[in-house]
């Protein structure tokens, strides 16, 4: 059971081979015997999820139920859930109980999802690791001592180590694709305005997306169908038709031109990963596709105007943490000064206070146009690069990071370092663009990630090109020893 | 030295949408603390804003009104500092690319100067909440019903000279507003609050002098009283060799002085930054125009037209047109009665004594406008006179009922029967021996003025109902005719 993909699972509850309460009970015991290992979880939510299954098998007995009915998962937790606490990882929101749903963590309990729990994360999804949790570092499942990534950390590890089926995840700048890769599973980061963002805690409010995160591609298309679509209470999200995801997954890919950007394989690319993505790319070859090598001329740009767009929308979003509504307050404030300084100085962590000091000086009066001006004027450059690119090919593939999965603590005094590993990815949060990530083989025993780009809401044409290449290989379906 | 005042307003109007400008909230006043605060009003983690779009449509009216550029594009940006009442941390407003670019209005003082004040820009933003500082023992409460309430903030350039310009100008704005319906106007509720940046110069100097600020000023009384306070301290200072410091002054209308809030070197660095979560809005001509054929007939054309068709004073028609409740009731009451400048004088005399008296607005009066110009008909026709319409008026407004029915369930219907009147003429000269010999000693166009002692008996006798006309010609008749 604990093998079957959400598509199997789904088969199995409507020929009545299992029921959801079964599946949802044998899912949580479970995660009771093994999360320990891997701190997958901040929260539990095993009353809420019986309770949300037996409703799920009255649907199923009455006839009513849709494809996601009864289908156990875990939502990252950032994003809101009506009575259960929605902490982001942090020590600020660690009493916060949210009194309303995120618009995805409704759609999926509209669409007869069951909630699981809460997973692990990077505090307020700022980091690469899950080690800025305040709830301690979630562990990767294929090497307990290395990090999964992040800051989806914990949903990475929810689904590698069959803690949950599937996993809600959101990226600001790799945030899915990255600790996918590390940890062996399939993301996909939608385009930006593809799902709502209300009720998802905010990082970088133009950069955040939330997506899911599975084993395979058709089951990132189940959870797409559910998640994307037009939100009056987002106004960033776009009213277009949203298709049905799981219709075109097994269209050929025959004459799928592909590009590979030569500065995507640079001299900072493990030879080993690369080595793995080059497989990958003949695969696809294989099925009838056509490479060509592409230039992003401006890639390298795009980690120093990340780090000054992402703190800076930050610095300000994170404002509201002040300790006058919720949230954690310090004990006995002298005054008002002093309450804001030490709930807030208390509440965060280092990560975050680090980002918001870099964001807070980037919008100071005499470094805006230094600083945020032109971090926008490099974003619109990056973003040019890709639309000229994605005119002469269909999908851009390269790797999701340049290592496999670094040890715990390895990076944690050296930010730009820990900064880097995002190399590949933050330049799609600049541009709008999707991406995913899928398994494409092993480096001394660690995943490695395939990202694949596509053009503004080809979400589709990704999930296609991607389950295909899962029909022709099998690394999705490689489980950490002991799993 | 003489000194030249110069003073810049900034206007904060609330708009009155039924709901918040960025969220679903009611925006009603008066409710208790916080139950007018939905997820997005108190910030909670996840929440977004989505644009009020009835606020735009204001905004664009009032840009219209006072001859302004309107921003075919328009951007909401971060201002970002803590505050308590401020929940996210930032107030959502706009800088660069506000929603009303320049414009002007016409002002005129009540002693008579004229001037045209432009201005500079309105743009659209989010109202905070409310500290309260009283019953909580030492602690604050937050109340954050206000939160969210849309504004329009409008800054003019510094092109008043006086405060009693100042005045005129805000009385402009507020005017407009509530012409175009887009703002109750309630200045104690704080629907409308003053912000003055005020410096002296010495007369002929280009160059500004330093400004100070003047805080939240919430009535047209206070804003003269302010500025004049304000203007006589810096000039004082300046005098006595000191400088003016440029800072925020509050004024304290209980001691009429200003006094330092915080000075320019406390001041934020706000940190601006185009909103992420709110999309530039885009509008174009077809909008605008659409919205220009709402227009309602502004504060000015209707005084032009008062003066014109109903041949009013420009004092007069300036004050009955200012506020629009009023003019539309002032209208009702001429076309009722017939009789434009009677219908002036009872609707800015009687009735604007009654409301100020009882603190009530216009548009609750309990004396309806046809009430009134039913009342004016029987002065018209010599039903009653004007002082006896005084006291129908009275028992109109604690009573109800029609003129008809008070003045007829009262007996004040006035005399007219000449044989009556001439019946208490005679009555009161025959007892007025004194009076009637010092009538008859008095200079012949003298006497005019003597025949109010005569008139004032009949009237007693009569309890006020004998027409003062015809009272009046038999009076000077019969009292000549003893003179000769």
């Amino acid at each position: 059971m604990f093998d079957k993909t959400l598509a199997e699972l789904a088969a199995g509850l409507q020929k009545g081979e299992f029921s959801s309460t079964e599946l949802t009970g044998a899912w949580l015991e479970r995660i009771k015997a093994e999360d320990s290992k891997y701190n997958s979880y901040i929260t539990v939510t095993e009353e809420q999820a019986m309770a949300e299954a037996r409703a799920a098998d009255a649907a199923i007995a009455a006839g009513t139920a849709g494809p996601f009915t009864g289908l156990p998962i875990a939502h990252k937790d950032l994003f809101c859930t009506k009575g259960v606490r929605t902490s982001c990882g942090s020590k600020m929101l660690d009493n916060f109980i949210s009194p309303y749903d995120a618009t995805v963590v409704a759609r999926f309990r509209q669409a007869g999802a069951v909630m699981l729990g809460k997973t692990n994360m990077d505090e307020f999804a700022m980091g690469s690791s899950n080690e800025s949790s305040y709830y301690g570092p979630a562990r990767n499942p294929w090497d307990p001592e290395r990090v999964p990534g992040g800051s989806s950390g914990g949903s990475g590890v929810a689904v590698a180590a069959r803690l949950a089926p599937a996993a809600t995840g959101s990226d600001t700048g790799g945030s899915i694709r990255q600790p996918a890769a590390l940890c062996g599973i399939t993301g996909l980061k939608p385009t930006y305005g593809r799902v709502s963002r209300y009720g998802m805690v905010a990082f970088a409010s133009s950069l955040d997306q939330g997506g899911p995160m599975a084993h395979t591609a058709e089951d990132c298309a189940m959870m797409l169908n559910v998640m994307a679509g037009f939100d009056p209470m987002d106004s960033t999200c776009l009213d277009r038709e949203v298709p049905d995801y799981t219709a075109t997954l097994n269209e050929p890919l025959q004459g799928l031109k592909i590009g590979l950007p030569k500065e995507y394989f640079s001299a900072t690319l493990d030879p080993q990963i690369a080595e793995r993505v080059h497989a990958a790319v003949a695969e696809f070859e294989k099925l009838g596709a056509t490479v060509k090598e592409v230039s992003l001329p401006n890639t390298e740009l795009c980690i120093p105007a990340y780090y000054i767009i992402a703190p800076a929308e930050a610095s300000s979003n994170l404002s509201r943490f002040d300790g006058v509504r919720y949230g954690y307050r310090c004990d006995n404030p002298k005054d008002l000064e002093d309450m804001y300084k030490r709930s807030r100085g208390e509440g965060f962590g280092a990560e975050v206070k680090r980002r918001i000091m870099v964001g807070t000086y980037a919008l100071c009066a005499g470094y805006y146009d230094a600083y945020y001006n032109k971090a926008q004027q490099i974003r619109r450059l990056i973003q040019q690069d890709f639309i000229r690119v994605l005119e002469e090919v269909d999908v851009i593939m390269g790797p999701t990071t340049p290592h496999p999965a670094f040890r715990i603590g390895e990076k944690s005094n050296d930010p730009v370092s820990m900064y880097m590993e995002d190399i590949y990815t933050l330049s799609l949060n600049l541009a709008g663009l999707p991406g995913m990530s899928v398994p494409c083989g092993q480096v001394d025993g660690l995943p490695v990630g395939l990202q694949i780009i596509g053009n503004y809401f080809a979400e589709a044409k990704l999930l296609n090109v991607a389950h295909r290449f899962q029909q022709a290989t099998d690394w999705h379906k490689q489980a950490p020893a002991g799993i | 030295m003489e000194w030249e005042v110069v003073i810049g307003l900034e206007i904060h109007v609330q708009l009155s949408t039924k709901t918040k400008i960025f969220s679903g909230a009611s925006t009603a006043f008066g409710a208790a603390p916080n139950t007018q605060a939905c997820a997005v009003d108190l910030a909670l983690p996840g929440t977004l804003p989505v644009f009020n779009e009835n606020a735009l449509r204001m905004a664009v009216m009032f840009g219209l009104a006072v001859n302004a550029e309107i921003g075919k594009r328009s951007v909401f940006e971060r201002k970002n500092y803590f505050y308590p009442d401020l929940p996210k941390g930032y107030q959502t407003t706009q800088l660069a690319e506000p929603i009303v670019g320049p414009g002007f209005v016409d002002i005129e003082t009540d002693d008579g100067v004229q001037r045209r004040v432009r201005i500079h820009h309105a743009h659209l933003e989010e109202d905070a909440g409310k500290s309260l500082h009283e019953d909580f023992h030492g602690m604050s409460g937050i109340d954050l019903n206000r939160a969210g309430t849309p504004l329009i903030e409008i800054v003019s350039e510094p092109d008043m000279r006086s405060a009693k310009e100042a005045a005129a100008y805000a009385r402009k704005i507020h005017a407009i507003v509530t012409t175009l319906g887009i703002c109750d106007g309630n200045m104690a509720e704080g629907s409308m609050r003053c912000d003055c940046n005020v410096s002296v110069r010495p007369k002929g100097e280009e160059k500004l002098g330093t400004r100070t600020e003047l805080k939240n000023i919430n009535s047209f009384r206070f804003i003269e009283r302010a500025i004049d306070s304000e203007v006589a301290r810096q000039i004082d200072l300046i005098e006595d060799g000191g400088s003016v410091v440029q800072e925020t002054r509050l004024y304290d209308p209980e001691r009429n002085e200003t006094r330092s809030m915080r000075s320019k070197e406390d001041a934020n660095d706000y940190r601006y930054f185009p909103c992420p979560d709110l999309l530039p809005v885009v509008i174009d001509d077809s909008y605008i125009e659409a919205i220009r054929t709402t227009l309602p007939e502004l504060p000015d054309a209707r005084r032009d037209r008062f003066m014109n068709e109903y041949s009013l004073s420009e004092y007069d028609a300036g004050v009955l047109s200012a506020y629009r409740p009023q003019a539309d009731y002032y209208e009702q009451v001429a076309g009722a009665c017939g009789d434009a400048k009677l219908a002036a004088n009872w609707v800015m005399g009687e009735l604007a004594k009654y409301l100020n008296q009882h603190d009530t607005d216009i548009t609750q009066s309990p004396v309806s406008a046809a009430q009134l110009g039913g009342l004016l008909l029987r002065i018209k026709d010599n039903t009653i006179s004007g002082n006896i319409a005084k006291k129908v008026f009275e028992l109109m407004w604690s009573e109800g009922g029609s003129a008809d029915e008070i003045i007829e369930a009262q007996g004040l219907k006035q005399v007219t029967d000449t044989g009556e009147i001439e019946k208490i003429v005679d009555e009161v000269i025959a007892r007025s021996d004194k009076q009637v010999e010092q009538y008859k000693a008095a200079e012949p166009e003298k006497r005019g003025k003597m025949l109010g002692f005569f008139m004032g008996q009949v009237m007693k006798a009569t309890g006020g109902k004998a027409n003062p006309g015809a009272v009046n010609g038999i009076l000077k008749q019969k009292l000549d005719a003893l003179c000769d």
